[in-house]
């Protein structure tokens, strides 16, 4: 039971290039899918709500980095970076969106449930907390059928307020499933400050099982990967499970329509953590630092997503509504 | 708040859930609200907004997100000495509470052998169509009306929402209260003076003499459109709402349907197994000799409710379908 400590910044350097580039390249996507799902809500082509990951890209893409395409994880209702970062497309991610056929779950599902079973992606939930069980018991069926397949929880740290974290965790430990919980503490339950629901320490709660600990800087990719990296392959090699206490902030409303925001948190805050603490900012300085890239190289990332996301989003908005008659499908397997 | 020409004092529904909250507080110092985010926040649906300045974080208090929890602690509370108000922001959610509502809050006077009492409210929401998902949009209310022990509203206008909520939080007993959150800016008529409805008396929502729609919650508007449709060709609709699925108004509900001879239900919950069975059964059993149809129940499609619009209005019953049952029994169809 121990706390990892930070990485040294030699670590970085052994890392290829590329895959820091890529990892730039997925936050990037992840931060311009959220604006352009904000967009869709503003001018009222979105149905419903929905929950912006933007300022929280490094810790889905850190995460999922170490991962394998067949591993598991599990997502919750600020769910579009993890499944971005998991390897989703993103024309089927607008679609469902939208609630349109074309759509990961065929529209039936919408923002807070997409799914995608070929990259591993078990969904994401509406019910906080309610993937505890799920990610454990993927990680049991791994054990069981003696793969060596790992999988993540992501959840925030409202979800630490759930029972079913804990009964989870408990038998995580007892009988050392290949997880990592992966906690992403952006600071608010919805529009309260963790600090008035969360008795104690975070990182306590995992160690009171005996689960091994670490936490990072969720606004550094390079550390959280880092640390994914360990506690991956730790939970490959048998090691057992692993909770990641990430400390990050989401840098707009709690869902779209949270506008008016002053009650609960200043927008001085606000303004510190987006431009001291940018994901995407941290690492394209660090990149351009030790002369690994340079701006013109970011922009044309930039650039390539922006037409990605932008061709995503106009398909989608044409694309057809699913039949009514599917409104009945799907109840029961066949 | 607002006071058109005819002088009534018309408030929203959201305001007459909170000002029945509010003269509870000032009145019984034992009252106080649990929830997420029910304080500052004033609740996801901004329904509780300022009570938090009156009476203070000790009694409108933001709890971590742990549903069971919270309503354990309401069940314990209520024991005690207390009149708890438990939040339950969508009543989807309310399946995180079921062992300490069904187990422990509905068993507790009897187990006791009448000694231990639990006056506790849990307020909820229900109501689809607002593209939430289907974990974020059903009503679940029939699963409460299950239990033995636990009483059960589902309020259709602000008027009945103020009075029933009131007459909750004096109840001794633990009552869950299902408010439709696409009904919170619905309007209508809130007197000043104080008033409490009990819990188990329906109302006639307008009266008719060839068919009775029994309706519950967001529902009474679906059959009062339907019976304004049905009066235009010459069928003459009842809106009867039972306004507590527990304990049930069943006589007034049996006598609409004496009266008129023809009856249908509806309700949001699922329609299979749902309120809308027992309600049936209710009628079919106490009118049986004067019914000229059989009992008609419309409910929430049998489907996990589906994010997309072009779904999700499909599962939810609407006045159009309403028309046509009724038009069928009538044998107009
Ligand atoms: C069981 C349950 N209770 C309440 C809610 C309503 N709700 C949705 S998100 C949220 C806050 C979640 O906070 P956190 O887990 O920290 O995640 P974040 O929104 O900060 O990403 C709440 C209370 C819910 N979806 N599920």
């Amino acid at each position: 039971m121990t706390t990892k400590k930070t990485t040294a910044a030699g670590d970085y350097l052994k890392i290829d290039q590329e895959q820091w580039i890529h990892m730039y390249q997925q936050m990037c996507k992840i931060r311009t899918f959220e604006e352009h799902a904000n967009q869709l809500y503003l001018s009222a082509k979105m149905p419903g709500l929905t929950h912006m990951y933007s300022g929280q890209e490094a810790i889905a893409v850190g995460v999922c980095e170490a991962l394998r395409v067949d591993d598991y994880i599990t997502s919750t209702h600020r769910g579009h970076g993890h499944c971005l970062a998991k390897g989703a497309e993103i024309e089927p991610m607008f679609a469902e969106l939208l609630g349109k056929e074309a759509g990961y779950c065929r529209g039936k599902g919408g923002s807070m449930h997409i799914a995608d079973q070929t990259k591993g992606n078990l969904g994401a939930n509406a019910i906080v907390g309610g993937s505890a069980g799920i990610a454990t018991g993927a990680a049991m069926s791994a054990k069981m059928r003696g793969t060596d397949q790992v999988a993540v929880c992501f959840f925030g740290e409202g979800a630490l307020g759930q029972g079913l974290v804990y009964e989870a965790m408990n038998m995580a430990q007892l009988w050392s499933f290949p997880v990592i919980y992966v906690c992403e503490n952006n600071m608010y339950n919805e529009y309260t400050h963790f600090s008035q629901t969360t008795a104690g320490a975070l990182l306590d709660r995992a160690k009171a099982f005996g689960i091994h600990t670490a936490e990072v800087n969720g606004q550094d990719v390079r550390e959280v990967y880092l640390a994914a990296q360990t506690l991956v392959e730790r939970a490959r090699q048998g090691g057992g499970p692993a909770f990641l206490l990430c400390h990050t902030y989401r840098f707009y409303g709690h869902h779209v329509g949270d506008i008016n925001r002053e009650y609960y948190r200043s927008k001085q805050e606000e303004n510190e953590w987006k431009t001291q603490r940018d994901p995407l900012r941290i690492l394209k300085d660090w990149l351009t630092e030790q002369n690994r890239a340079d701006d013109s190289l970011f922009e044309s990332i930039d650039k390539q997503v922006a037409a990605q996301v932008e061709a995503a989003v106009a398909q989608a908005l044409t694309a057809p509504y699913p039949d009514a008659s599917e409104v009945n499908q799907h109840v029961y397997a066949e | 708040m607002s006071t058109p020409n005819n002088g009534e004092r018309i408030l929203t529904f959201a305001q007459a859930i909170k000002e029945a909250l509010a003269e509870e507080l000032r009145r019984d110092p034992t009252v106080f609200i649990i929830g997420e985010d029910v304080a500052e926040a004033g609740t996801a649906f901004k329904v509780l907004t300022g009570l938090v300045d009156e009476f203070g974080p000790e009694r409108v208090i933001d709890s971590p997100i742990s549903e069971a929890g919270i309503t354990g602690l309401g069940v314990g509370a209520a024991m005690t000495g207390m009149r708890p108000v438990v939040d339950i922001m969508f009543g989807d959610f309310i399946t995180l509470t079921m062992d300490q509502m069904v187990n422990q809050a509905a068993k507790i006077h009897y187990m006791s052998g009448g000694k231990f009492k639990v006056p506790m409210v849990l307020r909820t929401t229900m109501g689809a169509t607002r593209r939430s998902a289907a974990q974020h949009s059903q009503s679940l209310h029939t699963w409460f009306s299950h239990v033995p022990g636990l009483k059960v509203a589902v309020p259709s206008t602000p008027y009945d929402a103020k009075g029933l909520l009131k007459a909750a939080i004096r109840d001794d007993n633990p009552v869950a209260f299902f408010e439709d959150k696409m009904m919170y800016q619905t309007k209508g008529h809130v007197p000043a003076e104080e008033y409490v409805i009990p819990l188990g008396v329906a109302d006639i929502k307008r009266e008719g003499s060839d068919i009775s729609l029994v309706a519950t919650s967001s529902m009474v508007y679906v059959a009062l459109d339907a019976a304004v449709k049905l009066a235009e060709i010459g069928i003459s609709a009842e809106v009867v709402d039972p306004r507590t699925t527990l304990p049930l108004d069943g006589q007034t509900i049996v006598e609409s349907a004496k009266k008129t001879s023809r009856a249908i239900v509806i309700d949001e919950g699922y329609e299979q197994y749902g309120v809308t069975a027992e309600i049936a059964s209710v009628i079919a059993d106490g009118a049986f000799y004067y019914l000229d149809a059989p009992v008609k129940r419309m409910g929430a499609m049998n489907v996990p409710i589906p994010f997309s619009p072009a779904l999700e209005d499909l599962t939810v019953p609407t006045a159009e379908q309403v028309v046509n049952v009724a038009k069928m029994l009538c044998g107009r169809a």
